[in-house]
């Protein structure tokens, strides 16, 4: 199936992907054998097989104790944002 | 000569303080400042944190103190995070990021005593079949440079192929520990889903990645993942299960065992010389007391395809977080909080990365779900169903690890779907959750074949046991490329 411009330059958007004009027919080319090439699924005779998440059989993800288990390093981790004052992350003003 | 001997061999002699940590290590540093321009495997070289930690392991040893890795140098794939030493991932994105923390494998492996030499490096977040995709160059293939070394785990691989490291850590979302072991002639191993932790692992695809190991053997693949093995509240996909000694395992003999040859790996695409190779390994299981009969996985051939809507899928869910806010490139003068994340993220990521999200965005879209995403599940279902059936009747799996030796830089860059189909071997297991290895079993057209071998959920011990045995009867592993003999 061949995906469209428009169609490219919205997943690009829900993907918040910002693609250059020039390089879009590049990605249509692509993503369109990618998405011709998973379509073999479709011979897949899967009727009645459950949905499989988890590699391993049987098991499902642990859950912890509803306790607090670290500290506030808030300081240390912020060290490696782009923008930080007072303890928060900076972004441009969204909020006119 | 230091670097021809095994892992084992090192801790041995570093034990028996016939050699100090300080030698290994200004050894190893001088073969990877020598390899650099030639092979790129590392994104960075730690010389100055290797050496004080050589200097402390020295002293431990001297006082008969230390981990049974004590003084053993390694390196780590540079997704492994290492607090105070950048990782990049093989992404511009994160090109000055440090971790505050340290991944398990890394807080483990220098527990046990191993001391780390540099971050390897890697397609850009491990997406990629030829270590081309990294924002810090190619890696090249130590056996002739105008190859790749396969990837992701191109760095690791290369590395231990030169011998630049006696072993390294890698990860293995669809083959990425298998596939360049095979390029590149060395070991590898990739455990079951759940056996070592991914805390600390930057994450590409939750439900396939798995940390392992590149060594020069299944013995001393053997070592290293005994420490890295094991249970850890922190990942909550870590398994709880006891991790046995594997080293002690090794020499078990394997008569009896049954071995079942994977038909469909042998019908489509395959090198014929490549095949000859993989035959004539099975010949040697024969001799060495095992049985062996062919299994057909009929649905093996949706791996691919199902791997390319899962992995995309969780790609793009995992790769979100990158938003130039927390961590992370960030673009200049961002006009508004939209204009903010697609720049930062159009500018960090490479082509290959934004395809896969794109890829996983397009199937987990309203309307896709279904007809994509839940419709890989369930075929993902029929292979795990398969394999589980196969290990009913033999206790291994093997075949090849690749279709064809290693190919040219830029050979399959044009297309995005002839490099994913050089991982048509190696998905399956990653699906179905199981341990795997490749390990060295000769050579076609002057380059190192792979054989696979894949094995039941926990069963590492059987396949680095099988390993063993043949690397006893063969010197595939042991042979070097000339330049780095």
């Amino acid at each position: 199936m061949a995906l469209t411009r428009e169609q490219v330059e919205n997943i690009a958007h829900l993907a918040r992907l910002e693609l250059e004009a020039a390089e879009i027919p590049q990605f249509q080319q692509n993503l369109s054998r990618i998405v011709d090439f998973i379509g073999e699924l479709e011979r897949a005779d899967t009727a009645g097989v459950a949905p499989m998440a988890h590699p391993l059989p049987g098991l499902t993800q642990r859950l912890r104790p509803d306790a607090v288990t670290e500290r506030d390093e808030h300081e240390l981790y912020q060290r490696n944002a782009p923008q930080v004052a007072s303890g928060l992350y900076l972004v441009p003003k969204v909020i006119e | 000569m230091i670097h021809r001997q095994t892992l084992s061999q090192l801790a041995a002699a570093l034990r028996a303080r016939k050699v100090s940590s300080v030698e290994l290590v200004r050894t190893y540093l001088a073969r990877i400042e020598a390899s650099q321009p030639a092979l790129n495997a590392f994104v960075s070289i730690t010389a100055e944190h290797a050496l004080a930690a050589a200097e402390a392991a020295d002293r431990a040893l001297a006082a008969g103190r230390g981990g049974p890795l004590e003084g053993v140098p390694i390196g780590h794939k540079d997704l492994f995070c290492t607090a105070g030493v950048r990782t990049t991932c093989g992404s511009r994105m994160l090109e000055n990021f440090v971790s505050p923390y340290d991944a398990t494998v890394v807080t483990r492996l220098r527990a046990a005593g191993a001391v780390m030499l540099g971050k390897l490096n890697m397609d850009e977040f491990a997406m990629g079949s030829s270590n081309e995709t990294s924002h810090f160059g190619p890696v090249r293939n130590p056996w002739n440079t105008a190859l790749v070394p396969g990837g992701s785990s191109g760095g690791s691989a290369a590395a231990v192929a030169a011998r630049l490291l006696p072993a390294a850590t890698a990860t293995d979302t669809g083959g990425s520990i298998r596939q360049p072991a095979a390029f590149c002639g060395i070991t590898g191993i990739k455990p079951t889903y759940g056996r070592v932790s991914r805390y600390g692992m930057i994450a590409f695809a939750s439900s396939l990645d798995q940390g392992g190991v590149l060594a020069a053997s299944a013995e001393d693949a053997a070592w290293l993942l005994r420490e890295m093995a094991g249970f850890d509240p922190r990942d909550s996909t870590s398994v709880d299960a006891p991790v046995p000694d594997y080293p002690a395992g090794l020499d078990a003999p394997l008569a009896g065992m049954k071995i079942g040859l994977l038909k469909e790996f042998f019908d489509t695409g395959l090198d014929p010389q490549y095949e000859r190779c993989v035959r004539e390994a099975l010949a040697v299981f024969e001799r060495l007391g095992a049985t062996l009969c062919e299994v057909s996985l009929p649905n093996i051939s949706l791996s691919v395809p199902v791997y390319y809507v899962v992995a995309p899928a969780e790609c793009s869910s995992n790769l979100a977080r990158y938003d130039g806010v927390r961590f992370g490139h960030r673009c200049a003068d961002a006009r508004d909080l939209q204009d903010l994340y697609k720049r930062s993220r159009s500018e960090g990521f490479g082509a290959e990365v934004k395809r896969r999200i794109m890829t996983g965005t397009y199937v987990l879209s309203a309307g896709y779900y279904d007809a994509y995403y839940l419709k890989a599940q369930r075929a993902r279902r029929l292979i795990s169903a398969e394999f589980a059936r196969a290990f009913g009747e033999v206790d291994l799996l093997m075949g090849p690890t690749t279709p064809t030796v290693a190919f040219a830089l830029g050979a399959k860059t044009a297309d995005p779907i002839t490099m994913y189909l050089n991982d048509i071997y190696t998905i399956g297991a990653n699906l179905a959750g199981l341990p795997a290895m490749s390990i060295p079993c000769g050579f076609a057209a002057g380059l190192p074949a792979g054989l696979q071998i894949i094995g039941p959920h926990f069963a590492e011990q059987r396949l680095l046991q099988a390993a063993h045995r043949y690397q006893l009867e063969t010197d595939w592993h042991v042979r070097l490329p000339e330049q780095y003999a």
